[in-house]
């Protein structure tokens, strides 16, 4: 496992970008970066990453970049990818796109492209609601979370979109986290290496979208899996395992209050009682099958 | 022997094949070595993907084709390939397209090189599978170019052409055949020497615009409101000075191949013609006959401009040969709710400002694939004929081949 100190110096996003203080999904880009190198072709769809490049003709990355509508993301990258391979390049072509490019209006490309294991490093980093409109609801946002369409709370639970990735057979899948930067430095580093469709889901705190102080960012995403809400896991050649972060709170005496998780966040301030019940039984019943699939295959 | 002398003693006709229109896109876009294909299956464009898959699973062709799953992806797979520098193809109709139009609207923006085919279609609901070309007409507000050819061969011939005036002005190419009359119907056309097609549209040009991981730049990234109106301007200028490339590369094509399809317009017995019919795609034999049948009919003068470029309107080509007639019908496979058809709302709009402007009557007909007749052109040629001597109304849009009473007589039923 690699150590912190033992990450790259060189940075392929830069500073200055159009980020919110705080802000996840840099922290998450900014390390993947580190990981893929500079022999990558970055695909982005609609998302706060396409704003945060800083306008033309400035770019806050620095290797090639094609932005995309919302939907079409992994299809381009599929594209691209085959072109460059026609053309003898051996270059990663990596998408990264949000939790709404990647649950909700792109799932059908994202699908597509992974039953075809096109040859793509697919990046979803997950904040859990639309927050480049402003926040709004997403099938990755959580029940009872407050956003711009769900004034009173969200109705709905998160769909399990690594799941839905596992069901396609693909040769890797992983959760990671931007609060472990080694874990997920790790996992790039492997997935970078494996050929076919690869699906990295990255959880990244959003401050302005979680009503969530800037300087608790980190924290809040590192309470995420002590707390067994954002377990971190991989799928690799069908065998699921378990993350290091991850692995003591499968146990729920190891794990910490969930409540330590919510009252950093104004996003959850509605939760009613009962609906924290349910989260906390959706968390016993995740951890509890994710304990079982440790170490087998399970597609 | 010259290609040219090859040409003048008729032996530009070999290898010569009987294929539909959608065959002949397929032959095309392996002619013109396209590197990757978005292929999605829409009728009556699905021929050309099952055929492009034919040829390159047999004749193990180096063409990656990605069957996707919906129009969208097929578009943005053409763009991800474009945006690296590769020759890239695809083909929708109808529903397809609009499913699509986002990512056609996209590649105009992002100025990629794409060329798309479409056969076109009337959209629903209801479901229709016929032919018009509303679908054909709606691009040409997006960004392409949009070329409209009329039998198998000129659409072979335009798919070639389209890879030329892509790569030479970065702005996207379709190309529309009409559904079902062409794309199911066979026709001997001659496959040109790929040495041929290799120089026409060679593909080792240099591409400012692809992404590559030497010199990295960013796609598509967000521009300022002062930025944004200067690009579209640059979109604007490119595709109104397309009017004399396109000409210009149709000519280019003759050289090597000695078939002309006049450019932007084809001309039809217009040298003394006093009325004539403006029309698009497979109709144009039909209206040609037509004309003929009339000049000797009735010794009216009457002559066909068959519209071949969409965009670029051919505003220049159009003013001239209008400022030589007297009455000029304009026959829309498509509709404007509450208009007219598309074509001739342009026409007019283009022909304001002439000196002698002629007399302009709109028609609309064949939407969803109605047959339009010989004998419907002879009578639009004596409506214009009665229109020019003064002695018929010009109407905001007259339509062909209505027939309320088949309506009528089934609401009598039920």
């Amino acid at each position: 496992m690699t150590s912190i100190k033992q990450l790259p110096y060189e940075e392929y996003l830069l500073a200055g970008n159009g980020s919110c203080p705080g802000c996840g999904l840099t922290i998450g880009l900014r390390n993947v970066l580190k990981a893929v190198g500079k022999d990558v072709y970055m695909v982005v769809p609609a998302s706060c990453s396409s704003v945060i490049q800083s306008p033309f003709p400035n770019s806050s990355v620095t290797v090639p970049l094609l932005n995309t509508p919302f939907a079409a993301a992994a299809a381009a990258a599929s594209g691209m990818v085959r072109a460059l391979r026609v053309m003898g390049k051996d270059s990663v072509v990596m998408v990264w796109a949000g939790d709404g490019g990647t649950f909700d209006i792109g799932l059908a490309t994202v699908s597509g492209a992974a039953e075809r294991n096109e040859d793509i490093l697919y990046i979803c980093y997950d904040n859990e609601a639309y927050m480049n409109t402003g926040g709004h609801r997403s099938g990755a946002t959580p029940l009872g979370t407050f956003t711009g369409t769900t004034p009173t709370g969200k109705k709905e639970n998160k769909k399990n979109v690594p799941l839905i990735m596992a069901a396609h057979k693909v040769p890797y899948i992983a959760t990671a986290s931007i609060a472990f930067v080694t874990d997920l430095y790790d996992k790039i580093l492997k997935a970078k290496n494996i050929k076919g469709f690869r699906y990295i889901q990255i959880f990244s705190p959003c401050t302005p979208g979680w009503l969530l102080p800037t300087e608790k960012s980190v924290e809040s995403a590192k309470l995420a899996v002590q707390t067994g809400i954002y377990p971190l896991f991989e799928i690799e050649n069908g065998v699921f395992k378990i993350s290091a972060p991850s692995k003591a709170y499968l146990k729920k005496e190891k794990r910490k209050p969930l409540q330590d998780y919510f009252k950093i966040q104004g996003r959850f301030k509605n939760l009613k009682e009962e609906q924290v019940k349910m989260i906390e039984q959706w968390i016993d019943e995740m951890n509890e099958e994710y304990a079982n699939l440790d170490g087998k295959k399970i597609i | 022997m010259s290609i040219i002398e090859e040409k003048k003693t008729g032996s530009n006709l070999k290898n010569l094949k009987v294929v539909t229109a959608n065959e002949a896109v397929a032959l095309a876009v392996k002619c013109a070595r396209v590197d990757v294909v978005g292929a999605y299956p829409i009728s009556p464009q699905t021929s050309i993907m099952e055929y492009l898959t034919k040829y390159v699973e047999t004749e193990n062709l180096p063409i990656e084709i990605i069957r996707v799953e919906s129009e969208h992806s097929a578009m943005a797979v053409a763009m991800g390939a474009a945006a690296v520098g590769a020759r890239a193809f695809t083909a929708t109709a109808s529903q397809g397209l609009l499913y699509m139009a986002e990512m056609v609207y996209w590649v105009a923006g992002s100025r990629l090189p794409v060329v798309m085919a479409i056969a076109s279609r009337a959209m629903g609901a209801p479901w229709i599978l016929g032919n018009e070309h509303t679908d054909i007409m709606l691009p040409r507000e997006w960004g392409w170019i949009v070329l409209f050819p009329e039998d198998n061969q000129e659409v072979f011939d335009t798919i070639i052409q389209a890879y030329r005036i892509a790569d030479k002005t970065l702005i996207p190419v379709i190309v529309g055949l009409d559904g079902f009359i062409m794309s199911h119907t066979t026709m001997p056309i001659s496959i040109p020497d790929q040495s041929i097609i290799d120089s026409f549209i060679p593909k080792n040009t240099p591409k400012p615009y692809a992404l590559n991981t030497e010199n990295p730049f960013t796609h598509g990234n967000a521009v300022s409101s002062n930025l944004y109106m200067e690009f579209r301007y640059d979109i604007f200028r490119t595709i109104e000075e397309a009017e004399d490339l396109v000409d210009q590369v149709d000519r280019e094509w003759y050289e090597l191949t000695g078939r002309t399809y006049g450019g932007t317009i084809q001309e039809y017995m217009l040298d003394d013609a006093e009325v004539a019919i403006i029309v698009m795609g497979a109709s144009s034999g039909d209206a040609k006959q037509a004309a003929m049948n009339v000049r000797q009919k009735y010794n009216i003068k009457a002559g066909v401009i068959r519209l071949r470029s969409i965009r670029p309107f051919p505003v220049k080509r159009l003013s001239r040969i209008a400022s030589r007639l007297k009455c000029i019908g304009v026959l829309d496979r498509n509709m404007s709710p509450g208009l007219a058809g598309m074509i001739a709302t342009e026409v007019k709009f283009a022909l304001y400002e002439l000196e002698n402007r002629p007399i302009i009557q709109a028609y609309i007909g064949g939407l969803g694939g109605k047959d339009i007749k010989i004998e419907d052109f002879e009578n639009i040629y004596l409506e214009l004929h009665e229109m020019m001597q003064g002695k018929r109304k010009v109407e905001k849009v007259r339509w062909v081949g209505l027939d309320l009473s088949a309506v009528e007589a089934y609401f009598e039923e039920v």
